[in-house]
């Protein structure tokens, strides 16, 4: 049975780095151009923690559901890299802030428990890069003192499957609780996974692969490690404790370079920092600021009744879409008595669709438009082709018009319910059709839809379809 | 000795808010001193443009009535390790040939705000490695009162600075006794104040859990009126405490009465006898102006040094993980690849002794050893504080030799490292309890040669001890 334990770096999200006050937000800034004195090492810089980071690494606790400790202390790991200006990265060691905690979700419908081993501050390196085939290689401290919160799970995994679910599920978890922007595309979190196999109850040696920075990476990393181990044991080889790298374009892990020495970090107190001393109070205050867990959303959401598949497609979209607040429209809506099923339809068919098309999220009133819009179709002013035209010119439009069945109207889409103009078109259509009429006229129901599309064709989608039908069953009745 | 008297800071600065004297004539005096005294080789560089653009606007303020501090126009020097405007910062050492400071260290901003005036960087053992100010890569400074014998160090060019009247004052560091213990041997006042009372920001660290910034002066009230410009919070250093209410600029304490304690450890057989005999006088004068003195036991510090060479290496070995010449400093171009590139830069960078530490210093927090070596060292060093704490419930001060001998001769101790850690046995164990403690001048042996008495005190009695520190001042 394989097992599987994963360590997650998740980028905190503070104005400025955990021990300076350069920008944090490294995104498209041009390198070493988010870095002071302290960042780059210089000689009498001393660090100073942000207590923005305090914050939210209580908030991390409490989305872990746990609380954080009201002491922890800082350490410093050794190593020499380009990329580390000080030759030590600043971490919590011995007395991380987090200890304890869990996650949970459901995967194949089967509750799910993940334990938290620890969960811990620290700063992140600078990057280094390597040009092929230069005698140079570039160094970019932007991201040097960045603030990371490391999240190490107990070894609670089995399958790939569980793995990527386990993944995700954090991924919500720190997105709702505000503390990270959880791009992924630019590393804000990153996931390392341990993986052994063994038959029996004791486990085997494990591999870690790093830096893994999509869900789908941590599932195929898995599921190579499991084939690769089973088939190393098969072949009666040993298994190495070592760490590897994926390979994305070949969708394979190898191995990293090979180091002779266990590494040896020399953590020793760090000296500059005095310990984090919180309290009671403090984490309470805390609490209050806390958004609403992506637990809370399900909850709610299902007993409005929408299905476990819209909820999750709802919970993702609304951390893209941070702008729209897709849930908090739902939650308004329910409070003011309006079609939420209506709603999340709109939301999952088109609006969600129509975002991810133009990679924009449109700052639009939704709570007016979809109002209105459902409103008209209820009505039966609007049929669902031209409320689907109209949704998508509304939410392009720079503000919403004051009077949306106005607009409807004069953008020619709503739809006409004057009996004899759709008589008029019937007739037309019915005359044009011989074929279609005698199949109605020989019982066959297809053939009437068919008509109704003839006329809705015509009126340019203009026709209440429910009228044309009246009219063509009434003028063909035997 | 050639030996310059400069008033009283205050007076000095009164006489420069008052248009009497100019702030630029000081500064040229000073660097002017400097210079002819370069025999000594307490300097390592001289900030003369920055002086002197800092000179005119003390000058220019006076002209138009704006008030330019309590230390308006006063030049002096700081140690190397300094990081300060105007000049390499080097800390002694050529690993930072070239380095030239983009920021300012906190405490030399707050002296300039007061009107003070950095004139030169102060030579000093390299990275503060040492108590004789040999280990300089820029050489050794010359005691003033015999050119023969070192000035004491880490701090000795500040000292000797100080003593030869180049600066009214210096600004030094002490990690192990590097302000007192050249304080003693160069005849002036020296403080190693409470730690985290004056920020490290800026400052090139040694050993971050023991260093400490202090004056060093010709008299007490001196020190005393820079601590009040010093001290207090500061948000770039996370170790500073708020001290913004108190003032250190006080009056001589009445001996009357006062319970000062001898550190029996520190009066043992190790003291030389001209020491023993300069101190016991002192004793004898303090019972007779009043003082209540008793002998006063602290085991722990006999394990002080030990526990001192385990700390201050293993700090030492993680804060000069920086000096890899890819950013700053010296870089040495020879080298092929990455590894290459760390060896030559630190193996030629550094000198023997920072290798020494380096190697002590990754050995004692290496796995395996950590537990031996650094985490008994600190159980060390709590006891050791709580002997302090218990012994300062029952008694005002704590008094003892700042070191064994008077000043040695150059060459006498360079050969044998341990000799060397052996002259900051009384004067590790305030660092490590983190208590203010000086070196105040108590007499001469019978070469002439100066002798300091130590003085410790509780934490945060920092103005208590400048206090008695002006009656013993007072005695002679």
């Amino acid at each position: 049975m394989p097992t599987i334990g994963i360590e997650t770096h998740v980028q905190l999200k503070t104005k400025s780095k955990l021990f300076s006050g350069a920008g944090n937000d490294a995104r498209g800034a041009e390198p070493n151009t988010l870095i002071n004195h302290v960042d780059f090492g210089l000689p009498g810089a001393l660090p100073v923690l942000n207590q923005e980071a305090i914050k939210l690494a209580c908030k991390v606790a409490m989305a872990l559901k746990t609380k954080p400790r009201l002491f922890s202390t800082f350490d410093r790991k050794h190593y020499f890299y380009p990329d580390l200006p000080m030759g030590y990265q600043i971490t919590q060691y011995d007395q991380p802030i987090i200890i304890g905690g869990q996650v949970e979700f459901e995967l194949d419908s089967k509750p799910k428990r993940v334990g938290i081993t620890r969960a811990h501050l620290e700063a992140d390196a600078g990057k280094s890069t390597h040009p092929a085939g230069k005698d140079y290689s570039l160094v970019d401290l932007n991201r040097a003192g960045t603030p990371l919160i490391e999240i190490v799970s107990e070894p609670d995994m089995h399958s790939s499957a569980e793995a990527k679910a386990y993944a995700y599920e954090l991924y919500l978890l720190m997105c709702y609780a505000s503390v990270t922007d959880g791009d992924l595309y630019h590393g804000n979190m990153r996931f390392d996974v341990n993986v052994s196999v063994s038959n029996n109850d004791i486990l085997g040696v494990r591999s870690e692969t790093k830096n893994l920075n999509s869900f789908r990476a941590v599932e195929k990393a898995v599921d190579y490690e499991i084939k690769r181990q089973i088939e190393l044991i098969k072949r009666g080889q040993p298994i190495i404790q070592e760490t590897r790298g994926w390979n994305e374009a070949k969708q394979i892990t190898t191995s990293l370079r090979f180091k002779e020495n266990a590494d040896d970090y020399r953590y020793m107190p760090d000296p500059d920092l005095p310990p984090i001393v919180i309290d009671e109070n403090y984490v309470n205050k805390v609490a209050e600021t806390l958004p609403k867990l992506p637990d809370f959303w399900r909850s709610k959401l299902f007993k409005l009744g929408l299905s476990k598949m819209q909820i999750a497609v709802l919970l993702d979209a609304n951390i893209d879409f941070s702008d729209c607040g897709y849930l908090d429209l739902i939650a308004d809506f329910a409070n003011s008595n309006l079609d939420v099923k209506s709603l999340t339809n709109w939301l999952i068919n088109v609006d969600i669709p129509l975002n991810r098309e133009s990679k924009t999220q449109p700052n639009i009133i939704r709570f007016s438009l979809y109002e209105s819009v459902i409103r008209l179709i209820e009505s039966g002013k609007l049929n669902s082709t031209s409320a689907k035209e109209l949704v998508a010119r509304l939410l392009s439009s720079e503000k919403l018009p004051s009077n949306i069945e106005r607009f409807a109207k004069t953008s020619g889409l709503l739809q006409t319910n004057d009996t004899d103009e759709i008589e008029t078109l019937v007739d037309q259509v019915i005359k044009a059709n011989p074929k279609a009429v005698k199949d109605v006229l020989g019982g066959e129901d297809k053939a009437v839809g068919y008509l109704i599309g003839q006329v809705m064709a015509s009126s340019h989608g203009q026709a209440n379809p429910e009228v044309a039908r009246t009219l063509i069953m009434h003028k063909l009745e035997p | 000795m050639i030996r310059h008297s400069w008033q009283a800071l205050d007076k000095i600065a009164a006489s420069v808010r008052r248009g009497s004297v100019r702030a630029i004539d000081l500064t040229t005096e000073a660097l002017s001193l400097i210079e002819a005294s370069s025999e000594y080789n307490t300097v390592i560089l001289t900030l003369k443009d920055r002086a002197l653009e800092l000179a005119e606007e003390v000058d220019r303020k006076v002209r138009r009535g704006q008030d330019p501090g309590p230390l308006a126009g006063v030049p002096y020097i700081a140690k190397d390790n300094f990081l300060v405007y105007g000049g390499e910062a080097r800390a002694g050492s050529k690993i930072l040939n070239g380095f030239v400071p983009p920021y300012q260290a906190t405490a030399i901003n707050r002296l300039e705000a007061a009107g003070a005036i950095c004139v030169a960087k102060a030579n000093m053992d390299a990275f503060a490695h040492g108590a004789s100010t040999e280990n300089s890569d820029f050489g050794v400074v010359k005691n003033p009162y015999d050119k023969t014998r070192v000035p004491g160090g880490s701090s000795g060019g500040s000292a000797a600075a100080v003593a030869l009247g180049l600066v009214p004052f210096a600004l030094g560091t002490d990690t192990g006794g590097s302000i007192r213990q050249p304080s003693s041997f160069c005849g002036v006042f020296g403080l190693k104040p409470t730690y985290g009372l004056i920020s490290r920001s800026g400052v090139i660290a040694m050993g971050s859990s023991l260093d400490c910034i202090g004056p060093i002066a010709n008299s007490v009230a001196d020190a005393a009126l820079v601590v009040e410009v010093l001290a207090g919070k500061d948000p770039l250093d996370a170790t500073t405490v708020d001290r913004s209410k108190e003032r250190y600029v006080t009056k001589p304490l009445s001996l009357s009465g006062l319970k000062i304690g001898v550190v029996k450890e520190y009066v043992s057989d190790g003291v030389a006898a001209d020491i023993k005999q300069a101190f016991d006088q002192t004793v004898a004068d303090l019972e007779k102006a009043g003082a209540d003195v008793c002998e006063v036991s602290l085991p722990s510090t006999k394990l002080a040094l030990a526990c001192y060479y385990i700390i201050c290496p293993a700090e030492v070995s993680s804060n000069l993980s920086r000096y890899d010449g890819i950013r700053y400093g010296y870089h040495d171009a020879s080298s092929k690849n990455l590894d290459d590139s760390y060896l030559k830069t630190r193996g030629r960078g550094f000198g023997k002794e920072a290798k020494r530490r380096i190697m002590i210093g990754t050995f004692v927090l290496s796995s395996g050893y950590y537990d031996a070596y650094y985490k008994k060292a600190m159980t060390v060093r709590t006891m050791l504080i709580k002997e302090f704490e218990s012994a300062f419930k029952k008694i005002d001060f704590l008094i003892g030799p700042v070191a064994p001998t008077v000043a040695f001769k150059i060459g006498e101790k360079t050969k044998n490292p341990l000799d060397m850690y052996l002259a900051d046995v009384l004067t590790v164990p305030a660092n490590l309890a983190g208590i203010p403690a000086a070196s105040v001048p108590i007499g001469f042996n019978e070469q002439g040669l100066p002798i300091g008495l130590q003085l410790m005190s509780a934490m945060h009695s920092d103005r208590n001890l400048l206090g008695l520190a002006m009656s013993i001042e007072g005695l002679s």
